[in-house]
């Protein structure tokens, strides 16, 4: 019955969100026990028998009232303690931004996923930017802010596993942050229907450790990456 | 007595005439033809988007299969059935069979007079309604096949033919969409008038029953929160077919622009649906657990409070499209507090059963369903509502079963209720309460097994819209397959029991037992008349006077347990 039962989680805030929905799910499963159970109760307590004669009640009077307007006050009590989550774990997932290690561009378009990492002096839009499709290697324990942008139409940055989402608006680019926690390689998928192609817009988060992802950068920054293969060459 | 205004005198002169089937059936002007052809319509509609979730529930439980009666589901076909099934299960069955069919039966039979104080503009109404429903299923068939961006046709994707791949269908589903909003415009104004002008001498405010108020206030919440809507879908209309750019961004425009305008109007429709079922169900209950309904006010109120606050929630359907993170706070905070009025409501109708005498007919079965399956929709509203929690279930399988956990009970379950109550005043036969049972069970339990799994996959993050989950391997897992298949095999269970109610039905019709004017004693005006009702629903000198409110059930003072609103003592 709770999130992290069906879905690992992978990212410093995936645990606030399911905290979050446990909350949600112990209020409002209580609601919903006691709502169904006097309901269930009151359609046996009260099922026609010969010669009952329902009563005559009209709800109209403040002693009788009470039966649903305390039960009212309640449900409102339990609202400002699920607003109070909802809006603090908003707040630090989605308002407040802590200050990233590294920044990345996310760009979705019909129908694959492109990413854009700094190389090794940490700076994108340079030369030693590491460009990837489909594919996102990142280092696990470190925060990355990414800057989501959509070539066509809208689309959705989706990774479960760190319980992020968020949409990729044509003419906008939208920043986000994420910390990935546990290495692997985990799914991406397009969360904002955007074509024929929407369900195979499949795309892969690898985590690595810093000593992975760090061999990766060496392996794919460009001018290292053509070097490699101009040795390759000359060794054949 | 209805007020006489402009063609009232000529539409009833010629209710002595022999009329052809023409003017009885096709051009008629009378209501009760009216919510009939609406209600037929509706059907109809109804069983072409069952039919497209059989078809794409099929290619989710067997990726690839050759679906019978349907074959191959393709990528492009898969977006388009859930883009088609969803536009028609809210436009074209919910809308006209709970507002427009119970609304045009029910308005002016339950208010007491002889018909829509604008019979031809009801007429009008439905052929409006019926053309747009001939455009949308026009549109599976031209070049390029139906639109497939989903019912709630976010530009850029709907906007450009380049992206979307239906120029022709996009531009119809749109047109269609256009159209059925003018229907339902010019039905409001006559349901709005007619409650209002001409409700029998002696029913005030709060002698009319609930059912009526909550199509009243249905109706009026429709007419406002459209309007920005219809401009909205102008100027996608504009966009794609003449290059104007309002939604695009390379050009000036801004997509996100629709979105606030379709959920401006999209939230609120959901309790213009809603509404509706409501109200018949508090009818229901009352007459089959022989009370009063607890605390009328109550309910009046909290709809007046729900249909208020509906146009201050559009935003959680944005949380994360983009929209200044700060907002989210204040639809977090508005969404909830809708909670409590829609709570409340549920908490009056289940007090009202104590100290009942509870027959468990088939329309009270299902009115007691609408119950206990609509608070499973609203609890988990709960959890979408809530900014923080929704980052993760946006567009999940849990947003899917939680409004299926709403839309279900609204719209099948409430015209089960609506048409099993009142099958006996349409049609002047009882139905048969054994098969109307086995109905009822065969498709109620079959229904929670199709959408309570579809909870737990959309914990597990599946997305909404996707063909085929092989590409995701944390969604292609076995365990996963096998939920799918459950839920897929409870849907052709239950859409096989439907045939039960069909058989029903149509041999109640021919065989039925005869039912009289009031075969559940109940209080309300329409059990007051023939069953069916002549036109002009009364004969002219006997239209009714009312001397009290509608659910006087078990009145201390009264032998009988009934007290209709027409007798005077
Ligand atoms: C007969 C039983 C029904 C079944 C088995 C069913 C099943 C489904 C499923 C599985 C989807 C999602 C498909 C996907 O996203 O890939 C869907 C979408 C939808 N359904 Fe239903 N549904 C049923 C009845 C209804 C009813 C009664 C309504 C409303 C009155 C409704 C309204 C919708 C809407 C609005 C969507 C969203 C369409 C979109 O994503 O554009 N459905 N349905
Ligand atoms: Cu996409
Ligand atoms: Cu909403």
């Amino acid at each position: 019955m709770i999130i992290q039962d069906w879905l690992a989680q992978v990212s410093t805030y995936a645990g606030s969100i399911d905290d979050l929905f446990a909350l949600i799910g112990v209020l409002v499963g209580f609601w919903f026990i006691v709502s169904e159970g006097v309901f269930f109760w009151l359609l046996y307590r009260f099922r026609a028998k010969d010669g009952v004669k329902a009563e005559y009640i009209t709800g109209e009077e403040k002693h009788q009232k009470r039966w649903v307007s305390w039960p009212h006050y309640l449900v409102l009590i339990c609202d400002i303690f699920i607003i109070y989550g909802a809006v603090t774990v908003w707040y630090d997932i989605k308002q407040d931004l802590p200050s990233p290690d590294a920044t990345i561009r996310v760009i979705g378009q019909q129908w694959a996923w492109s990413f854009v990492q700094p190389g090794a002096d940490g700076e994108l839009g340079t030369a030693d930017d590491i460009a990837t499709v489909d594919e996102l290697y990142v280092e696990s324990g470190k925060l990355y802010h990414y800057q989501l942008e959509a070539r066509d139409v809208m689309h959705d940055f989706s990774v479960p596993v760190f319980r992020l989402k968020q949409d990729a608006i044509p003419g906008r680019v939208i920043t986000g942050w994420f910390e990935p926690t546990t290495p692997g390689s985990y799914d991406i998928q397009c969360a904002e229907i955007c074509g024929i192609g929407h369900g195979v817009m499949a795309g892969t988060v690898i985590v690595q450790t810093p000593e992975e992802h760090k061999a990766w950068m060496m392996a794919n920054t460009p001018q290292v990456r053509d070097s490699i293969s101009i040795a390759a060459n000359t060794a054949r | 007595m209805a007020v006489s205004v402009g063609s009232e005198p000529t539409a009833h002169e010629d209710h002595h005439h022999e009329q052809s089937f023409w003017s009885k059936y096709v051009f008629s002007t009378d209501h009760k033809v009216i919510a009939m052809q609406y209600m037929a319509t509706g059907v109809v509609m109804g069983l072409i988007a069952g039919f497209f979730a059989y078809a794409f529930r099929m290619q989710l439980a067997f990726p690839g299969m050759d679906v019978p009666g349907f074959g191959i589901v393709t990528p492009a076909d898969y977006v388009s059935l859930v883009t088609n099934h969803g536009s028609i299960m809210v436009f074209w069955v919910a809308m006209p069979v709970l507002l427009a069919a119970y609304g045009n039966y029910l308005i002016p039979l339950m208010c007491g007079c002889d018909d829509m104080v604008f019979p031809k503009i009801n007429r009008l109404s439905y052929q409006v309604f019926l053309l747009s429903a001939i455009v949308l299923v026009a549109s599976f068939f031209v070049p390029g096949g139906g639109f497939g961006g989903a019912w709630t046709a976010y530009p850029p994707l709907s906007a450009k033919a380049e992206y979307n791949l239906t120029p022709l269908g996009s531009s119809l589903w749109v047109l269609a969409v256009a159209l059925e909003f003018v229907a339902f415009l010019l039905g409001g104004i006559n349901f709005i008038t007619t409650a209002m002008n001409s409700r029998a001498p002696g029913m005030k405010m709060y002698d009319i029953p609930v059912v009526i108020w909550m199509l009243l206030i249905a109706s009026i919440l429709f007419m406002l929160s459209v309007g920005p809507l219809i401009a909205a879908a102008i100027m996608l209309l504009f966009d794609q077919n003449l290059g104007t750019a309002f939604y695009d961004p390379n050009r000036g425009g801004d997509p996100v622009l629709w979105q606030h305008l379709f959920w401006f109007f999209g939230h609120p429709e959901v309790y213009v649906v809603l509404l509706p079922t409501i109200g018949l169900t508090a009818d229901i209950i009352s007459v089959f657990s022989r009370k009063k309904l607890f605390a009328y006010r109550t309910i009046l109120y909290t709809a007046f409070g729900t249909g208020i606050l509906s146009f201050f929630v559009w935003a959680h359907h944005q949380f994360i499209s983009g929209i200044d993170p700060r907002m989210a706070h204040i639809f977090t905070v508005t969404t909830l507090l809708i909670s409590i009025p829609i709570a409340e409501m549920m908490f009056v109708y289940i007090a009202t059963l104590y100290g009942g005498s509870i027959r468990f007919t088939t329309p009270m079965l299902w009115a007691l369903a609408f119950i206990g399956e609509f608070l499973i929709g609203g609890v988990t509203g709960i959890f979408l509502g809530a900014s923080g929690a929704d980052i993760y279930l946006h567009d999940t399988y849990f947003v899917l079963a939680h409004f299926h956990y709403t839309f279900f009970p609204i719209t099948i379950i409430g015209f089960y209720g609506g048409i099993t109550y009142w099958f006996p005043k349409m049609f002047g036969k009882m139905m048969n309460e054994t098969l109307g049972k086995i109905h009822f069970w065969g498709t109620i339990i079959p229904f929670n097994f199709i959408f309570i799994p579809l909870f737990f996959l959309g914990m597990a993050g599946q997305h909404r819209r996707i063909y085929n989950f092989e590409h995701f391997p944390e969604l292609a897992t076995p365990g996963l397959q096998n939920i799918r298949v459950f839920a897929t095999t409870a849907l052709l269970i239950m859409l096989s029991f439907q045939l039960v109610f069909f058989y029903n039905f149509i041999t109640s019709l021919r065989k039925g037992k005869k039912a009289g004017k009031n075969p559940w004693k109940a209080n309300t005006l329409e059990w007051t008349t023939e069953s069916p009702p002549p036109h002009g629903n009364w004969p002219p000198s006997e239209l009714p006077s009312v001397y009290r409110p509608p659910y006087e059930y078990s009145h201390p003072d009264r032998e009988e347990d009934y007290w209709p609103q027409n007798v005077p003592n």
